[in-house]
């Protein structure tokens, strides 16, 4: 591949793509991202090539596997190019019949189409899913049109001439000038400007300048930079090589964990041919600027997603946070100045720089500008990435795209910013969602995670939950996380096992206190966060579990009880036959009975019982009622043949 | 170096650019309480018990003395309520491992911090890392170190280092807050030759 030296030299390269691709020549696109894989978008890949191969239409029709499309409830996810048709939850078995139909005779199939379940009508095209309707997906979007080991791919949408323009037309400061304008905060947690961050590197004394892209994501059900990192991996190429042009940084970092193997290898592979077409080494576009970057491939712990850590663990140290009272901006990696940025956030620069800040300030909230790609998990029907313009309500995202909650269920709360975050209960539903109204509403932005949480979830469990995780994730150098959160941690396990004491919220809430003032980095400071907002918003459950040694959600089990009301128990041995620790006693016509001292309350009874009989109770914060004596036990059944 | 002007607890204190508030504290004889700092070492700022009060920008913070770079014009409160709520719990969290040390029952009556509080865990170790930075820092030998994280987190002697280099140095024994080391150095030597009874005898 020739060296692109110049603006005009993109541009055709870009032609000469396009001009080999027929427009109207039939693609089929398959998601290839983690979750698609994980529920077998690669034996599907594989069927797709031999049904082409067998059907005879080799060369008449374009295969591609492409990264994460967002909808990971429905996948793998299947799109059919010129016309958009969209097939999801697609097995191998249905491959032969999409290529002799849809491609064949241009005949949609039914029965794989979306079905709206409110209108129960089938949707077509990816674009009018409610899920994808309601997003605005400018930097996740190209996700499902490209094949993320292809440059061509990438430069056939136009790849690279954001960073054609920024080194031909502009001048350092001109971009540093526009990001600052665009107003584009930090991606990956605090909500930093971007641009004053690139500023104040930008004016640091050295001439060793370091950029970084974090792509060290550790949230719990959150993976928006693993999937842009996966699917498209140019893109956030291009934005860190506009970053340094900008800061006047010759040496990139990216650094991603280990664990995402897929993210390591097609980012390699991006860096490789970005160095091929001269977007990255020496005099890149002719215009002098020389800039080469590494993958660093980070040991797996959610602190060194911390931007301190991280560049302690770029050294080749323990991956241990520092002080930031001098920005890491000015002394970051080896005392040089270093401007980290996450993934997203690099990925959002070219559009910046492409189609202005004022196109970009007018998409968001006045504090919070363009879009956000949010991993919308937990208890809601569409789970899947997700990206909105900052502003949108929490309601929308979780009814209109994540189509509310399955099952009938009442929502509880939703957790967003991941451990660093806290739970938003349902009066704050119709919050906008950006930087400041989640941080004023006691939660954060975080990199991104929205866990969505029903009726069955305990909220004293939720917050264990997080300061379980962040017991074992703190480095545990300063004491006010480390001991704080090992204090807050056993008060929160005694409060869930029925063991909590008056004085035990205020206990939690002055530990929170130290934590939040005194603690070293950002990890130790947000660690409380968990705990004060699942108090803030849900006192009265944790009053409920220490008072009245009740768990509301029925989810502690040591407050809870499996009771079998005798009125309802039709004898049909089903409960009795699955409960694994041979805790329920009766037998045919003879009502069944609980031995509480045998039960590990794992609920297989509950779950078992016919729902038409309802005889199964749980129970928490009561007496187990007496069992019934065992004279009365029998059911008298009227014989079949009198009735 | 230029100078700088700041004030610590209402006194107008001088001090050189590039200093700690810390240190610019100590060059004028106003007292801040350390654990984890040692003058040889490089600044850690782990135990957080130097944490003061500083305005600064027209923001109220708390901040760890020992780190800190002081500014021209700089606030510092080194006793405040909220400082001395600080470190009156940071104390009681130490004194679940190490209820008996010496240090920390001085600082415990000063602040009122109540050694039972928490639910005793005596690890006798605080984690201050005196011992692992100084033999890594002065002593350039590594023979102890960090092991783990979280609230797993733990300090071993490196058994290989240890038992050539440990024996004829000793330096860091005085330099632990608690004693734990001591305890730790022989539980080590112990492990090496369980055979040899004198190991622990001798110390």
């Amino acid at each position: 591949m020739p060296r692109i030296n110049s603006p005009a030299e993109l541009e055709e390269l870009r032609k000469g793509i396009l001009s080999k691709r027929d427009p109207n020549k039939p693609c089929i696109t398959l998601c290839s991202g983690t979750a698609c894989h994980a529920s077998g978008s690669e034996e599907v890949a594989a069927s797709i090539e031999e049904e082409i191969k067998k059907q005879g239409l080799s060369g008449k029709v374009d295969f591609r596997k492409t990264g994460c499309h967002g909808f990971c409830e429905k996948g793998p996810i299947i799109v059919i190019h010129p016309e958009k048709i969209c097939y999801l939850q697609i097995e191998p078995k249905d491959i032969p019949e999409i290529i002799s139909q849809t491609i064949k005779e241009e005949k949609v199939i039914e029965r794989l189409l979306y079905t709206d379940p409110t209108t129960n009508e089938k949707v077509v095209h990816e674009s009018e899913i409610p899920f994808y309707k309601n997003q605005e997906r400018l930097v996740f979007g190209s996700n499902g049109e490209i094949d993320p080991t292809s440059i061509d791919d990438y430069l056939a949408l136009g790849g690279y001439s954001a960073l054609a323009k920024a080194l031909s037309q502009m001048t350092p400061e001109q971009v540093l000038e526009e990001v600052k304008k665009s107003n584009l905060r930090g991606r990956g947690g605090g909500g930093f400007p971007a641009g004053r961050k690139w500023e104040e590197c930008r004016n640091a004394p050295g001439d060793m300048k370091y950029v970084i892209v974090n792509a060290d994501e550790g949230d719990p059900g959150a993976y928006m930079d693993r999937s842009l990192l996966e699917g498209n991996p140019h893109s956030v190429l291009e934005g860190l090589i506009i970053g340094a042009y900008a800061i006047g940084s010759h040496e990139g970092y990216i650094y991603v964990r280990q664990e995402y193997p897929l993210a390591v290898e097609n980012v390699g592979t991006a860096i490789e041919q970005a160095k091929e077409h001269g977007f990255l080494g020496e005099n890149i576009f002719g215009s002098g600027f020389d800039f080469t970057v590494k993958v660093h491939r980070g040991a797996g712990a959610f602190v060194s997603g911390e931007s301190s850590a991280l560049m302690t663990a770029i050294e080749g140290r323990v991956g241990e946070p520092r002080p930031k009272y001098i920005h890491t901006a000015i002394k970051g990696v080896r005392d040089r100045p270093s401007c980290l940025n996450n993934v997203e956030t690099w990925a959002t620069v070219p559009l910046i720089i492409n189609k202005g800040a004022d196109w970009f300030a007018q998409l968001g909230t006045q504090g919070s500008k363009g879009t956000k790609i949010f991993s919308l998990v937990g208890k809601v029907n569409n789970t899947g990435l997700v990206e909105v313009p900052m502003g949108i309500t929490l309601r929308d995202i979780i009814y209109k795209i994540g189509g509310g909650i399955p099952g009938d269920k009442k929502f509880k709360a939703v957790q967003t910013g991941g451990p660093s975050g806290g739970c938003i209960p349902e009066e704050q539903l119709d919050m906008k969602v950006d930087f400041d109204e989640l941080a004023k509403a006691g939660s954060m932005m975080g990199s991104g995670g929205m866990i969505v949480m029903d009726e069955d979830t305990c909220m004293v469990d939720v917050a264990r939950y997080f300061l379980d995780f962040l017991s074992d994730e703190s480095c545990g150098k300063c004491v006010p996380c480390r001991e704080g959160i090992r204090q807050m941690l056993k008060i929160l396990t005694n409060i869930s096992k029925g063991e909590g004491k008056e004085g035990d919220i205020e206990l939690l809430e002055e530990l929170s206190q130290v934590t939040r003032d005194a603690s070293l980095c950002a990890l130790g400071r947000t660690a409380a966060n968990p705990v004060l907002s699942t108090i803030h918003y849900f006192r009265d459950e944790y009053e409920a579990h220490i008072k009245e040694k009740r768990c509301p959600a029925y989810v502690c089990k040591a407050l809870i009880s499996y009771y079998i009301d005798p009125e309802k128990c039709q004898a049909c041995m089903i409960c009795l036959r699955q409960c694994p620790a041979g805790a329920i006693s009766g037998g045919k016509n003879q009502i069944h009975v609980i031995d509480q001292e045998k039960c590990t309350k794992c609920g297989t009874c509950f779950e078992a019982c016919p729902p038409r009989f309802g005889a199964v109770k749980k129970i928490s914060g009561e007496p187990v009622p007496s069992p019934i004596p065992e004279e009365a036990r029998m059911i008298a059944r009227k014989s079949k043949e009198n009735e | 170096m230029s100078e700088i002007t700041l004030q610590i607890d209402g006194r107008e204190v001088k001090a050189e650019e590039g200093m700690t508030i810390l240190e610019a504290a100590q060059s004028a004889g106003i007292f801040i309480p350390t654990l984890c700092h040692h003058e040889k070492l490089e600044p850690y700022g782990a135990c957080r018990i130097c944490t003061v009060e500083i305005e600064a920008r027209g923001r109220t913070n708390l901040v760890a003395a020992c780190l800190y770079p002081i500014e021209q014009n700089l606030v510092v409160r080194t006793r405040s309520e909220r400082v001395d709520k600080t470190r009156k719990v940071l104390l009681e969290l130490m004194l679940a491992h190490a209820p008996d040390a010496a240090e920390l029952q001085d600082l415990a009556q000063e602040y009122g911090a109540n050694k039972a509080r928490f639910e005793k865990e005596s690890s006798f170790c605080i984690l201050c890392g005196l011992c692992v930075r100084y033999c890594a820092e002065v002593k350039k030998k590594n023979a102890i170190g960090f092991v783990d994280r979280g609230t797993r987190r733990e300090v071993i002697f490196i058994p290989e280092i240890a038992s050539k280099e440990c024996e004829d140095c000793k330096e860091c024994f005085p330099l632990c807050p608690t004693e734990a080391l001591q305890a730790t150095y022989l539980l080590t030597k112990a492990l090496m030759s369980p055979s040899s009874p004198s190991a622990s005898e001798s110390e």
